[in-house]
């Protein structure tokens, strides 16, 4: 287990530095005189001069990535160009309006896939899961942005139930924050719902096929109860993965869905960052995204270690 | 004497797994008759096809089958609802709906194949490299991919394309980039089963080259599977370029792509939501057709699965 464990964490530090060196080279790539991209078009000389001992742009490459990666791990990752404000403030404001925004699509996703892919498992190649499968192929289909649009033209214009757009945030109006995040999160959790019901489904039939599934059915229990005691269990075990893999889906969704809904979430933020050529800030946002990659996946192994125990086992098995 | 060797295997292989097919239809009739005999027994797959297939041919053949101009707008035509002059409505500039739909089916194209074929260009020799010699440099591309990977596929697109600059050809280049890692592991975890085929070290033990077992016995045989990522990755990369033309960041104004038509559309949702139906069906259309050909051409290829 303690290997196990120790090996993630490691292939997890190295992915990060690998990252690192990715964003250090692409903000490099950018033509011009790196100092006064990192400092802005309309940076006197004064600005280009500080900017220049700060990050060591006139040493070596590589002493000016370690400087760069030194002060990105304390958390300073420079400031925004157009605010001025440090680009980790401006991030982590973002990051809860994000997060809800997640965590509502999430609950969107679940609610529909599990009980979907559940049943299309069971009833395997009836009419309800043939329905059911096409509809997943259009919902991986359909282009988010499009749906909603089209959601904002049918609820918001049309019927006039919810607002398209207005953002309160959610301690300050509770209500009116959910009235407009209720489109927004079906948008974004749409595309996910289909991918994770197409997995429950495939990953249902694999446990009712077990035999410890025939196990239960033959001794007489009831199909419900082997369904909902021993197959549910088992079976949405691997769907935990393919969350956190879809974790990088969802940040991206968002993007677009917040600049759809006018969300000020942080998808809003680098889509105006690239706008305003705001390449600290930019550089920030990619930069912390692929990190909470990494983080989201590395804690999904790990659950997924404690959900299964096989693997557990065999780490054991390993260290004797 | 390698060569016949590894064609026999192919046979083998594929007379192996398509046992029933085979006893089904007999190989009467050229290969189109055959075609059509296995479109009839899906549907789907052969709808989706054929819909691919009419927006190939919308894209090649634009300049022909548009009615009009796409470019030309018209200051008495402005956001005039569907009619028989246009059949789709016409744009806040007085511009030709169907004319801009029909112009947009290339840009789309364009950028999802093109984008897919850098991918492929960059990401199956890696992968066959790193799959075929495996160590140290094989432990480096693959570490290299993992953080290649975390960037989630939009948020490297639209750094890169910040880099770059918006434009057609940053797009497909920045999508094409954010699709390589997928390659690059798709073809190495398959180069790393098949290297170990028998048939691979037959030819290698007759004394063939390196380079000849990856080109002639490795990647024959694993064309098939990168075939099928590739009718996978088309739709996600005509999604990509809609997705940030429709931000912006793509394809830039006049030029008729779907996503820069929905940007625009946006604003008169009240006045003329046609201007935001077409093109997003469109996009719908192309990318679940490809999704319905993809799935059946796995079960083509890959009759293990079906």
């Amino acid at each position: 287990m303690l290997d196990f464990l120790l090996q993630r964490l490691a292939i997890s530090l190295v992915t990060l530095a690998v990252i690192s060196l990715i964003v250090f080279t692409g903000v490099r790539m950018i033509p011009g005189d790196p100092a006064r991209v990192l400092a802005g078009t309309d940076a006197d000389e004064a600005g280009l001069e500080e900017v220049r001992a700060r990050y060591g742009l006139r040493d070596p490459l590589p002493v000016q990535y370690l400087r760069w990666l030194s002060l990105a791990v304390r958390g300073d990752l420079g400031e925004s160009i157009r605010t001025r404000e440090p680009v980790v403030r401006t991030v982590v404001r973002k990051i809860p309006i994000t997060f809800e925004l997640a965590c509502l699509s999430l609950l969107v996703a679940l609610a529909i896939a599990i009980p979907v892919g559940v049943l299309s498992a069971v009833r395997r190649n009836s009419l309800w899961d043939y329905a059911a499968s096409a509809l997943a192929l259009c919902g991986l289909s359909v282009p988010s942005f499009w749906l909603g649009i089209m959601l904002i033209l049918l609820v918001s214009v049309r019927l006039g139930w919810l607002p398209a757009s207005g953002f309160v945030p959610l301690f300050q109006d509770p209500l009116g924050n959910l009235q407009r995040m209720v489109m927004p999160a079906l948008v974004l959790g749409t595309g996910l719902a289909a991918v994770l019901m197409r997995q429950t489904r495939n990953a249902m039939i694999e446990v009712l096929g077990a035999d410890y599934i025939r196990t239960a059915r033959s001794k007489g229990l009831a199909p419900r109860a082997v369904v909902f005691r021993h197959a549910i269990r088992n079976g949405l075990v691997p769907v935990v993965t393919i969350l956190g893999l879809q974790t990088g889906a969802l940040m991206g969704g968002a993007v677009v869905t917040e600049q759809i809904f006018v969300v000020p979430g942080f998808g809003r933020l680098i889509v105006e960052a690239v706008f305003t050529r705001d390449y600290p800030l930019v550089q920030g946002v990619v930069l912390i995204t692929a990190s909470a990659y990494v983080g989201v996946n590395l804690l999904v192994d790990l659950s997924y270690s404690l959900l299964n125990p096989r693997i557990r086992v065999r780490g054991a098995a390993a260290e004797r | 004497m390698s060569q016949p060797a590894a064609r026999g295997h192919a046979e083998v292989s594929a007379g192996k797994s398509t046992a029933t097919a085979v006893s089904i239809e007999p190989g009467r009739g050229g290969p189109w008759v055959r075609a059509w005999r296995r479109a009839r027994r899906r549907p789907p797959a052969a709808v989706g096809a054929l819909v691919v297939l009419v927006f190939a041919t919308l894209a090649v053949g634009a300049p022909w089958v548009a009615p009009g101009d796409p470019l030309q707008g018209n200051w008495s035509q402005v956001r005039k609802a569907p009619s028989a002059a246009h059949p789709l409505g016409t744009d806040d500039l007085g511009r030709d709906v169907l004319a801009r739909v029909i112009w947009g089916s290339r840009i789309s194209m364009q950028a999802g194949v093109f984008a897919v074929l850098l991918a492929m260009a960059v990401g199956v020799p890696l992968g066959l490299i790193a799959g075929f010699y495996r160590g140290t440099l094989d432990q480096l591309l693959m570490r290299l991919t993992d953080a290649w990977l975390a960037f989630p596929f939009l948020i490297l697109a639209i750094g890169l394309v910040t880099i770059l600059g918006p434009s057609l050809t940053n797009v497909t280049v920045a999508i094409g980039v954010a699709a390589t890692p997928t390659f690059i592991r798709l073809t190495r975890g398959l180069v790393l089963s098949t290297r170990e085929e028998d048939y691979v070290q037959g030819a290698r033990a007759l004394g063939a080259g390196d380079l000849r077992l990856m080109g002639r016995h490795v990647l024959p045989n694993v064309a098939s599977a990168l075939l099928v990522q590739a009718t996978v990755q088309i739709p996600g990369a005509i999604l990509g370029e809609a997705i940030l033309s429709f931000l912006g960041l793509g394809v830039q104004p006049p030029q008729p792509s779907w996503g820069t038509m929905l940007n625009a559309a946006q604003q008169f949702l009240e006045s003329a939501p046609w201007m935001a139906w077409w093109p997003g069906l469109a996009i719908f259309a192309l990318t679940l057709s490809f999704n319905l050909a993809g799935d059946g051409l796995r079960d083509l290829l890959d009759p293990r699965d079906y």
